[in-house]
C-alpha cells in the first residue's frame, strides 16, 4: 500500500482510504455481521423452520413482488417525468421539479397515512374507486401504490443528468438517416439511457424492499395477504423472538444483496460495450 | 442535386446568425463554407439539412421548395463535428442504421454496408464498437453511415476539426479523392482557410451572417473582395494611408494600385508577407527603411519581422530560403522593404 500511495502525485490517498474503510466497517460491516452471527447461533433446522413458514413465504412474495412491480412502474413514470423536465420549458417547471424530491423528505409514515385516508372506502378517492372494485387501501394494490410514490424520485434523479448531457446531435443524426421520432427514441435515446435506467431501477427496488413506515399504514398487515417481510420482523421482535427475527432479516439481506449484485453485473457488462 | 439558398435569415434571440443569405450550389460541386466562429456557416449548413428552421427565405433542392420538409424526408447525408456515432452499436450497426430504418430488404443491407466499409477503408473493423476506434476511423464511420442511404447531397460540419494535424491532412486529401469518384454534391464547413482551399472547388467566405465573397479558391485568394476576406485568408500587413494622384501614400512610399479612389481618401493598404521584398540597399522602386527585429528561418520560408521606426510600423515578411541565404540577415540590420503588390480598400467601398 505504501508504494502505491507514494506513486500518487496528489496527497490524501492514505487518509481517504482509511477513513472510507473505517466508515464502511463501523456503519455497514459490523451491523451486518451482528445479524449473521445471531442467525448462525441457530441450527439449520431451526433456521429453516423460522424463515420458511407459509406466513413468511407470503410476506417475502409480497415484499419482492410489490417492489419489483413498483420499480417497473417507476421506470416508466420516471422516464416520462425526467424527459418532460429536461426537454420542455413550461410555467411551474421549477415547482414540479422540487416536488419530485418530496418523497425523500416526507416522513414515510405521513405518506402512508395520507394514502390510506385517501383511498380508504370513505376517503376522497376511495369513495369513487371502491364501488368500482378498486381497493387501493388495505390491499396488495395499496402496497404497490405507496412504493411507486416512495421510489419515483430515484429514477427521475438518476435519469435527469444523463438526459441533459445526451448529445442532441445523436437524435439529429438519426433523423437525417430517415428515422422517425419514435424509432429515434426507441433505438437511439433509450439505449444511451440504459445504464441510468438500470441504476434508477435498482435504487427503487432496494428502497421498496426496505420500506416499512408507509407500507404498514396502507397495507392493513393481514397475514398471508398484505403483510410485508419487514413487518414480520417487527412482529417477531415484539414477541421477543429475537432469533426468528434475525433469521428473517438474514434472508432479506441475502436476497437484496443478490439482486444488487445481478444489477451491478448488468451495468458493468453494458459499460464495457459503450465507452 | 443542386441546392439553392434563397434570402435566408435567422436570428437567435438578439444575435443575427444569418442575414439575407443567397447562394447556389451546383450539382456535383464540392463547396466550402469558410468563416470564423459565429459567422453563421454552421447555422447555414443546418438550415440546408433541415435541422434548423429559417426565420425567412427558402431552401430549394433541384428547384423544389423543401423549406418546410423535416430532415428525415430530405435524404441528406450529414456528418457532425462530434461524429454523433451511436455508442451502443457496432460499426456495422451504425452504418446499417439508415438502411434498416428505411426498411431496405435484409439481403441488400449486408453487401451495401460491407462495400461502404471497404470504401472508407474500415473493412475488417465492422464488429468494433465506436469507443474502440481512433478519431480518424470514427470520422470515416460517420461518413459511411451518412453515405449508406444514397443521399442526394453530403453536408459536413467541421469534418476535420477534432483530428490531429497529420490525420487531418490525409483525410482531406482522401475526401477530395472520394468526391472525384462519386461526384455527390458536397458542402462542408470549416474555419481553416488552408483546408477550404485545398479541398473545395468553390469557397464561400462568411462573416457576421453574410457572404463576403464566393468563388473558385484561386480567384478568392488572388482577388479578395473585401478587407475581411483579405485579413481572414492568412497573414497580412495592414497600412493606413491616403490616396493622392491615383497612388496610395504609405509612410514614405507612393505606390500604384489597381482601382481608383478620389484624392485625399483615407484608405487601408493590405500586403501579404510574401509580397514584400527586402534588400540591404534602397531599390529603384519605392521603399521603406526598416530595422530587422526577428528572424525565423526554420521552415519552407524564412519569416522576417522588421520595424519601420520612422512610422512606428511593424511588418512581417516571408522570403525564400535562397534569398535569405543571399542576404545573410541578422537582428538589428538596417534594410529597405519594397512591396511587389498591394490591395487598397477605403471605408467608403464597403459599408460594414
Amino acid at each position: 500500500m505504501a508504494s502505491l500511495a507514494n506513486r500518487r502525485v496528489l496527497p490524501g490517498f492514505r487518509m481517504s482510504v482509511s477513513f472510507t474503510l473505517m466508515y464502511l466497517a463501523v456503519l455497514i460491516v459490523v451491523p451486518l455481521f451482528a445479524v449473521l452471527l445471531r442467525a448462525s447461533s441457530m441450527t439449520t433446522a431451526d433456521f429453516v423452520r423460522a424463515v420458511w413458514t407459509p406466513q413468511a413465504r407470503a410476506a417475502y412474495a409480497l415484499t419482492f413482488g410489490a417492489s419489483l412491480i413498483a420499480a417497473v412502474i417507476d421506470v416508466g413514470l420516471g422516464l416520462l417525468l425526467a424527459w418532460v423536465l429536461v426537454r420542455y420549458d413550461f410555467p411551474g417547471k421549477r415547482i414540479l421539479d422540487s416536488l419530485i424530491d418530496l418523497p425523500f423528505a416526507l416522513p414515510t409514515a405521513v405518506a402512508g397515512l395520507v394514502y390510506s385516508s385517501l383511498y380508504a372506502p370513505k376517503g376522497w378517492m376511495g369513495q369513487f374507486l371502491v364501488p368500482l372494485g378498486i381497493h387501493a387501501a388495505y390491499s396488495r394494490l395499496a402496497v404497490v401504490v405507496v412504493l411507486v410514490f416512495i421510489g419515483l424520485p430515484f429514477v427521475v434523479r438518476a435519469l435527469e443528468p444523463v438526459l441533459e448531457s445526451l448529445d442532441p446531435e445523436l437524435e439529429e443524426a438519426a433523423a437525417c438517416l430517415g428515422a422517425s421520432r419514435w424509432t429515434t427514441v426507441w433505438c437511439v435515446v433509450i439505449p444511451h439511457l440504459y445504464p441510468a435506467i438500470l441504476t434508477g431501477f435498482a435504487l427503487t427496488l432496494a428502497r421498496g424492499i426496505g420500506e416499512y413506515g408507509s407500507v404498514v399504514f396502507v397495507s392493513g398487515n393481514k397475514p398471508f395477504q398484505t403483510e410485508i417481510a419487514p413487518y414480520l420482523i417487527v412482529q417477531k421482535l415484539e414477541a421477543f423472538q429475537y432469533k426468528e427475527a434475525t433469521a428473517i432479516a438474514t434472508v432479506l439481506l441475502a436476497a437484496s444483496f443478490a439482486l444488487l449484485i445481478v444489477i451491478n453485473f448488468l451495468e458493468r457488462q453494458r459499460a464495457r460495450h459503450a465507452t | 442535386m443542386s441546392i439553392k439558398i434563397d434570402h435566408i435569415s435567422k436570428r437567435f434571440g438578439g444575435f443575427q446568425a444569418l442575414d439575407d443569405v443567397c447562394l447556389e450550389v451546383p450539382t456535383g460541386s464540392l463547396l466550402a463554407l469558410l468563416g470564423p466562429s459565429g459567422s453563421g456557416k454552421t447555422t447555414l449548413l443546418r438550415i440546408i439539412a433541415g435541422l434548423e428552421t429559417a426565420d425567412s427565405g427558402k431552401i430549394l433542392y433541384d428547384e423544389i421548395d423543401v423549406t418546410n420538409k423535416p430532415p428525415r424526408q430530405r435524404n441528406v447525408g450529414f456528418v457532425f463535428q462530434s461524429y454523433a456515432l451511436f455508442r451502443h452499436m457496432s460499426v456495422y450497426e451504425n452504418v446499417a442504421f439508415g438502411l434498416k430504418v428505411r426498411r431496405s430488404p435484409r439481403a441488400e443491407i449486408r453487401p451495401r454496408v460491407m462495400d461502404l466499409l471497404k470504401m472508407v477503408r474500415l473493412d475488417g473493423l465492422e464488429k468494433r464498437m465506436p469507443g474502440q476506434l481512433s478519431g480518424g476511423q470514427r470520422q470515416r464511420v460517420a461518413l459511411a453511415r451518412a453515405l449508406a442511404v444514397n443521399p442526394k447531397m453530403l453536408l459536413l460540419d467541421e469534418p476535420f476539426g477534432a483530428l490531429d494535424a497529420k490525420v487531418r491532412v490525409e483525410l482531406r486529401q482522401w475526401i477530395r479523392k472520394l468526391h472525384d469518384e462519386i461526384h455527390i454534391t458536397t458542402v462542408f464547413v470549416t474555419h481553416d482557410q488552408e483546408e477550404a482551399f485545398e479541398v473545395a472547388d468553390q469557397v464561400v467566405v462568411m462573416n457576421k451572417g453574410k457572404i463576403e465573397q464566393a468563388g473558385a479558391p484561386q480567384a478568392v485568394f488572388d482577388a479578395p473582395a473585401t478587407p475581411f476576406v483579405m485579413d481572414f485568408l492568412g497573414n497580412v500587413n495592414v497600412f493606413q494611408g491616403r490616396v493622392e494622384g491615383g497612388k496610395i501614400v504609405l509612410g514614405g512610399m507612393q505606390l500604384a494600385y489597381s482601382g481608383s479612389h478620389v484624392d485625399g481618401t483615407q484608405a487601408t493598404g493590405y500586403i501579404r508577407p510574401h509580397e514584400l521584398d527586402i534588400d540591404h540597399v534602397a531599390s529603384a522602386r519605392s521603399s521603406l527603411k526598416a530595422r530587422v527585429t526577428q528572424v525565423n528561418a526554420a521552415g519552407s520560408v524564412a519569416k522576417i519581422r522588421v520595424v519601420a521606426e520612422e512610422f512606428g510600423l511593424a511588418l512581417n515578411i516571408d522570403i525564400s530560403p535562397d534569398r535569405y541565404a543571399e542576404l545573410q540577415l541578422k537582428r538589428g540590420d538596417e534594410v529597405y522593404v519594397s512591396p511587389k503588390n498591394i490591395r487598397v480598400f477605403s471605408p467608403d467601398d464597403y459599408v460594414i
